[in-house]
């Protein structure tokens, strides 16, 4: 029950995207099409529900005092848990490479940039803070990554209707995207504190 | 065989092409309003100005140099393992930045220290590496980075203007050049005293607390790039 609440709070309460504004950068040049949308959020799900319990484990048993080197070492997690991103993120780049290549270049320049996603990094470093247990930081891994999945898709949904309305010429695409965002962004902070052990 | 090859005609260290590396992305090739990259940071950062120019000049170092050094090693970079590589060069150099600022001005560094931090995951730096540095000569990335880091200040600047402006109702505060529309202290120039007709001038101001959500900044930069499409289009999306 316990996972749940951790699975529902970071997918919804306090998803990355809207309620924190991370990994925005992607989130905003991907969006144009579902498809491509779709395909980014499961990259972003799987690299997210990876690197967390990794980065956990690395974090608890090298870097953190109680650990096996036995020294305090929690100044090189950025680095270390940067490193663990970057080559999840070169595995998942190979694998849609040889997959589908359609998708791979429709993502363009944006898949490697999953490295510097800062929903990630940010996930990994809330983990910490937050001292999650290894199960519960699996569920916040992929809550997380759930969470930006539907962000993204839904506002690729909008953008792909908002086509057919009257929007000024210069404020179509990019523009509404940004404003559509704020305006999402908006609305959920009307989710903040709800707490999911009450239903 | 070296005969073969024709050699490369030579070009000015500043001509056209190179200058064009630079001006461009001020405005037609912007890193935030075109490319889309690096919005993260400006969302953050972009409360109140004196942080953002910090920031943007820390951005142009490091996006500069990781730029020129990726350059040079591009040859030598397998594609395999391109990512850990790039991203090492860049946390160097962002390590190289903080104890800069940490030598330099100690105050400054204490209020940042988190932001400085996070210029690894910058994705204008990242992104015009592997964009540009990986298929480009060392002094023309050198130029692109300088470029991109300007155009991405140019935005921060104008976005944390307004929000500093009109949601804390003071601007560059926290340096000597402080302004403030709300009447409190009287050490600075333009908040005299707030006594007399003079509170009439400075203590009107209610902040506006939307302005400091970061939802103000996307409002903002959509904003920004309405006004630049209309005076610039060719960039307008016909999709």
């Amino acid at each position: 029950m316990e996972l749940v609440n951790v699975f529902l709070k970071a997918a919804f309460i306090e998803n990355l995207i809207l309620s924190y504004f991370l990994g925005m950068c992607s989130f905003l040049a991907v969006s144009k099409t579902v498809k491509t949308a779709f395909g980014l959020g499961l990259a972003v799900i799987f690299v997210l529900g990876i690197t967390m319990p990794i980065n956990w484990l690395i974090y608890t048993f090298l870097l953190s005092e109680g650990g096996l080197i036995g020294m305090d070492l929690t100044f090189l997690r950025l680095i270390l848990f940067i490193a663990v991103i970057a080559s999840m993120v070169q595995l998942v780049e190979m694998v849609i490479e040889k997959v589908s290549p359609a998708l791979y270049n429709s993502l363009g320049i944006f898949l490697p940039l999953i490295t510097v996603n800062c929903a990630i990094l940010g996930g990994s470093l809330f983990m910490v803070s937050r001292e999650y247990n290894f199960s519960e930081s699996v569920a916040f891994g992929l809550g997380g990554g759930f969470g930006w999945f539907l962000a993204i898709v839904a506002l690729a949904a909008i953008r792909e209707k908002i086509r057919y309305s009257k929007v000024p010429a210069p404020l179509r695409g990019l523009g509404m995207a940004f404003i559509l965002t704020g305006l999402m962004g908006m609305a959920f902070l009307s989710l903040l504190g709800i707490d999911p052990a009450a239903f | 065989m070296a005969e073969v090859l024709a050699p490369e005609k030579k070009e000015g260290l500043f001509s056209k092409n190179n200058k064009k590396l630079l001006t461009d992305p001020l405005d037609d090739n912007n890193p935030i309003t075109v490319q889309v990259l690096g919005i993260c940071s400006a969302l953050a950062v972009t409360t109140l100005v004196f942080p953002s120019i910090v920031i943007t000049i820390a951005v142009v170092f490091v996006c500069a140099f990781s730029n020129l050094l990726t350059s040079l090693l591009r040859k030598s970079i397998p594609s395999q393992v391109r990512m850990i590589v790039q991203l090492v060069i860049v946390a160097t150099l962002v390590t190289v930045v903080e104890l800069s600022l940490k030598a330099i001005n100690f105050d400054v560094y204490k209020q940042l220290t988190v932001f400085i931090g996070l210029i690894i995951t910058n994705c204008i730096v990242m992104g015009r590496l592997e964009a540009f540095a990986m298929a480009n000569t060392p002094w023309k990335s050198f130029l692109d980075g300088v470029g991109n880091g300007l155009g991405y200040g140019l935005i921060l600047i104008v976005v944390s203007v307004v929000r500093e402006l009109f949601g804390k109702g003071s601007l560059l505060a926290g340096t000597p050049l402080e302004m403030k529309m709300i009447g409190a202290t009287s050490e600075y120039w333009i908040n005299t005293t707030a006594d007399g007709w003079q509170s009439f001038m400075f203590g009107w101001y209610q902040n506006n607390n939307l302005m400091v959500l970061p939802a103000a900044a996307m409002f903002l930069i959509g904003i920004y790039i309405w006004i630049q499409r209309s005076r610039n289009t060719k960039l307008v999306d016909i999709s």
